[in-house]
């Protein structure tokens, strides 16, 4: 029986595990050294502030895994033998596959700061970064300030994850505004706002410089590049974005850049070996893609594809529209399509806004200059539904019928109010257009393209 | 803002903690006159009885409501055991004419009960004699303390949002020892009120005043329960209030079950009370109603001249024709979470023990079998005492009618839906009764699992399996596996609370009510990922 096997327990290892057992009745052992059993990585940040216990971020309950016979490993993994088709563990001990799955994820970004891997410091990613955070911040007594580098989706879920138990916490931020790498400024405005609402110090335009220790070789406070000025703290979370978990692969022959290499069909250079989610770096960038995409539909994705080729049918990793989502405090934030910022948008693509008066919603629409091609959703605090935009992105829908039967696509729940004729009018108002909204259909939204 | 907060609570606790002594107070005796009025009132004709209640509480001494019911049980108890000798000696005698004279002297039923009456009677002291100070030493001060405890949740919770910061940490919320506390005050509660009314009569007193404005006459135990019902649903509405205030939904909601609660169960039954009409609650829906179709009730109805007539038309026509019709239309929730009493308390009181469910396989299984056996058990004792009604008979199947009311009521109606359904939440979650044992809850089931537009749409491949769905549903659905899986969600046993779609952080659940083709929708592969490949397995 060939024996797959498969490095990392996340999304991505989990979800070619899942497939490949419902397609065939091959070996499985999963790998991991961070924990026995799949977790929601995503949900570390609800343990700690007491929405969840652990045991609740994981989606199958312990008996699956038998009754599936996906053999579960906890080790870690220091080299593979490619030649001998081999893992060796830390322990010296050995594993051998037929065909290997590289799932590693990722480890969060340092960027040589000094004091970066003093007892204090920490990311928000693996397990054992929520046990430190529980050990070096319980509370605000214990802890006194926390000062968080680095302003993406992971900095800010760690600011609210802090204030929920009340420590003070100072956002350091490269960037003019929060996240405006990604976010058009409307967007990355409302999120500055939000987060000087919710009490958190944030430092735009400020860097990290040092960490300094005090005489236990515990965090004592930060200095700030250029200023100087010295932040007392306990702990400092550094949230500057991840890169790929593949230290152990150096010593290998798979190639490797920032990622593991691999095609369309998710292959590394040495046969039988795989690389998917997090890991994995395409040799050839996917249209308007990143090469690396650290994001968790991506995992499942190429979990999903890489279980096909392995059980034998080849198929090619090919993403559909981009979508994703994500939570800044109390604002929900869904993106469909592409909508880049400011600094990033192509020559093309120009934006058209709509925000709230008073209260977190807004949304940009994207679409092309020329064709008035419809490109793209950013909404804040409006939910959207995911099959009505990706039906429209696929069938290339223009901008004005995108508006028009913007109502389809409303996901928040009953009751809510809506605002697509606000939405509609500023923009017959800006463009000089007479668009009249359609009324909800069912029978569009089911229907199937 | 929390000196509020904790003043609030300390004044609940001491309204609490007055109204849970009330127990132990005022004391219980009988004149001469009052028990031969009394006699004479209830009609009782044995001599034996009459003796044995005046040797035992015709007397000067303060009796507690303990001594008091232990006297009473016993003179009741030596009364009819010194008939039912007689009767046996009469019949080993074969003396008929002596035997049958003998049958009018024995007093039927519940020893607490008939208790309680006299204790009713009887009853002297402080929350006898001053009902209105009281009540506002109980209840006026738990309903101040509780308003100051959650009030100030409005500015301590911040902003609208999800407000579930540190529920597994205290100890109220996480099964520590509060929680435990509140299961045993709950148990206790419950099988006081079934089972020992006579000992806490007192509380009755407190609420004379109340009740004859409203029906004319005195406080019975089910009316201090129907009052604290609708209270504790309106403070702990008005946390819901301030903790959803985020969430429309769960406003509108929880108005609704509020209202029903407020005016269906309560009021309007009262009203009609005083009307010397039969007091119906017109949301009751048999067969969680479960005695609608016994004897009494059905005679009852039959006497009570047109309105006794509609509401047996009516309560026959709410189960079978708008009851269905209803959840095809908008699912089961329309009954469980926007209109029913026991849903409506589950929603409010029970909102911080929602997250004790247990989501496991096995307890799905374990659901399943029980509530599925309840239903039937209702139905069969439905069909016996049916049966036993129009044909005159006291057995049907083997099975005496009465016997099987009695198990029923026993059982089901006291244990079941109230010592464990509402006295479990600090620790097996707010729905046990609901999710386990209510027979409309299996009946509304079958309708929403195979006939309805009702659904949670799980909005295509965006769930994060983060968890915060499943660990939320009062119901223990486990709404992850079906949202990861970018599967719509389809359970007969969902009440539609919302909350799975409230605490989601990535905006992936919707309820709603849309055309049922399309409802289920098996997708082997998520939304996002190579259209070809989707097509693909769909296709297989």
């Amino acid at each position: 029986m060939e024996h797959i096997v498969i490095i990392g327990n996340g999304i991505a290892g989990v979800t070619a595990a899942r497939h490949i057992r419902k397609k065939s009745d091959k070996k499985i052992t999963i790998i991991s050294g961070e924990h026995r059993y799949f977790f929601s990585r995503t949900a570390l940040m609800y343990v700690y502030m007491g929405h969840l216990k652990f045991e609740h971020t994981q989606p199958y309950e312990n008996w699956f895994w038998e009754k599936n016979k996906i053999d579960l490993l906890q080790r870690f993994v220091t080299n593979i033998d490619t030649d001998k088709k081999q893992l060796i563990f830390i322990d010296e001990t050995s594993i051998s596959y037929d065909k290997l799955i590289i799932a590693t994820g990722s480890k969060p970004n340092k960027f040589d700061w000094k004091g970066q891997d003093l007892d204090g410091v920490m990311g928000l990613y693996h397990k054992q970064d929520l046990e430190n955070l529980e050990k070096f911040a319980p509370n605000n007594k214990v802890c006194k300030r926390a000062v968080i580098v680095g302003g993406g989706l992971i900095g800010i879920e760690l600011a609210e994850m802090l204030r929920s138990r009340k420590i003070p916490v100072t956002f350091l931020v490269r960037e003019n505004s929060f996240w405006n790498g990604v976010l058009p400024a409307q967007e990355s405005e409302m999120i500055n706002k939000h987060i000087l609402e919710h009490h958190i110090d944030l430092r735009l335009n400020t860097n990290l410089k040092e960490i300094i220790p005090d005489e236990n070789g515990l965090v004592k406070s930060v200095i700030i590049e250029g200023t100087n000025e010295e932040i007392p703290c306990n702990i400092v979370g550094l949230t500057a974005g991840v890169s790929p978990n593949i230290d152990f692969l150096k010593e290998s022959t798979i190639e490797i850049n920032k990622g593991v290499l691999v095609n369309r069909f998710l292959e590394t250079n040495i046969k039988n070996v795989f690389a998917i989610g997090d890991c994995a770096e395409q040799k050839n960038p996917i249209g308007n893609r990143r090469p690396i995409e650290a994001v968790w539909y991506i995992g499942r994705m190429m979990g999903e594809t890489v279980a096909q080729t392995i059980c034998g049918n080849k198929t090619e990793y090919k993403p559909g529209n981009w979508f994703n989502s994500a939570k800044f405090l109390d604002i929900e934030y869904q993106t469909y399509g592409w909508v880049f910022s400011e600094k990033n948008k192509a020559e093309n693509e120009a934006h058209f806004q709509w925000q709230h008066p008073s209260e977190n919603k807004c949304i940009t629409i994207s679409f092309d200059k020329n064709s008035h091609e419809f490109l793209g959703i950013n909404t804040f605090g409006i939910r959207m539904r995911h099959e009505i935009f990706d039906r429209w992105l696929s069938e290339k829908k223009s901008l004005a019928f995108v508006l028009e039967f913007l109502a389809d696509a409303n996901f928040d729940p009953e009751f809510y109010k809506v605002h697509e004729a606000e939405i509609i009018a500023k923009f017959n108002q800006e463009m000089g257009t007479n668009i009249q909204l359609k009324k909800k259909s069912w029978k569009r939204i089911f229907s199937k393209a | 803002m929390k000196a509020i907060k904790y003043s609030g609570l300390v004044i609940f606790l001491v309204g609490f903690g007055i109204f849970t002594s009330a127990v132990f107070f005022g004391y219980f005796n009988f004149t001469k006159q009052e028990l031969d009025s009394y006699i004479i009132e209830k009609g009782y004709k044995s001599e034996r009885l009459k003796e044995e209640l005046k040797k035992s509480i015709v007397t000067d001494k303060k009796l507690s409501i303990f001594e008091f019911s232990s006297k009473v049980r016993a003179a009741f108890e030596n009364s009819n055991n010194y008939h039912n000798e007689l009767i046996s000696k009469y019949n080993s005698e074969k003396n008929w004419d002596k035997k049958s004279e003998q049958f009018q002297y024995t007093v039927f039923g519940k020893p607490h009960s008939l208790s309680y009456d006299l204790a009713k009677k009887a009853g002297k002291g402080f929350f006898k004699e001053e009902p209105k100070l009281a009540w506002w030493l109980t209840f006026g001060l738990g309903i101040f303390g509780a308003l100051f405890f959650i009030l100030p949740n409005i500015s301590l919770l911040g902003k609208p949002g999800i407000k579930n910061d540190g529920i597994y940490f205290e100890s109220s919320t996480n099964r520590g020892w509060i929680a435990w506390l509140v299961l045993v005050y709950l148990v206790v509660f419950y099988l006081l009120l079934y089972f020992m009314p006579d000992y806490v009569v007192n509380w009755t007193f407190i609420f004379d005043p109340i009740s004859n404005v409203l029906n004319g006459g005195n406080a019975s135990q089910w009316f201090v329960y129907g009052f604290l019902y609708c209270v504790i649903m309106i403070l702990m509405g008005i946390r819901m209030y301030i903790k959803y205030r985020n969430n429309k939904y769960q406003i509108v909601r929880t108005t609704s079950v509020l209202f029903f609660q407020i005016v269906f169960a309560f009021l309007i039954p009262e009203i009609m009370t005083s009307l010397n009409m039969p007091g119906y609650d017109f949301k009751s829906a048999f067969p969680l109603d479960y005695d609608f179709f016994f004897e009494w009730n059905i005679k009852s109805l039959q006497s009570s001249g047109a309105i006794g007539v509609f509401i047996l038309v009516w309560g026959i026509i709410l189960t079978l024709i708008i009851v269905p019709v209803m959840v095809y239309f908008f699912g089961k929730r329309w009954y469980c979470s926007w209109v029913c009493g026991c849903g409506g308390l589950a929603e409010t009181l029970g909102d911080p023990y929602r997250q004790h469910s247990d989501k496991s396989l096995n307890a799905w299984k374990f659901e399943r079998w029980l509530i599925h056996s309840v239903l039937l058990f209702s139905l069969l004792m439905t069909i016996v005492t049916l049966y036993c009604y129009f044909s005159g008979t006291s057995s049907f199947l083997g099975i005496k009618s009465q016997w099987i009311k009695d198990a029923y009521s026993f059982l089901i109606g006291a244990w079941f839906a109230g010592v464990i359904g509402t006295g479990f939440y600090p620790i097996f979650g707010n729905r046990v009764w609901c999710r386990f044992g209510c027979p409309l809850a299996a009946y509304l089931g079958f309708v929403q699992r195979f006939k309805s537009r009702f659904r949670i749409t799980t909005n295509g491949g965006q769930c994060i399996s983060c968890g915060n769905c499943s660990t939320y549903c009062e119901q223990g659905i486990d709404v992850r596996a079906y949202a990861q899986k970018g599967e719509n969600i389809v359970r007969s046993s969902c009440v539609g609370c919302g909350i799975c779609s409230a605490v989601c952080p990535r905006g992936v659940l919707k309820l709603e009510n849309g055309p049922e083709k399309g409802r289920f929708n098996p997708t082997e592969i998520l939304l996002g990922n190579d259209i070809d490949l989707i097509k693909l397995l769909n296709n297989q």
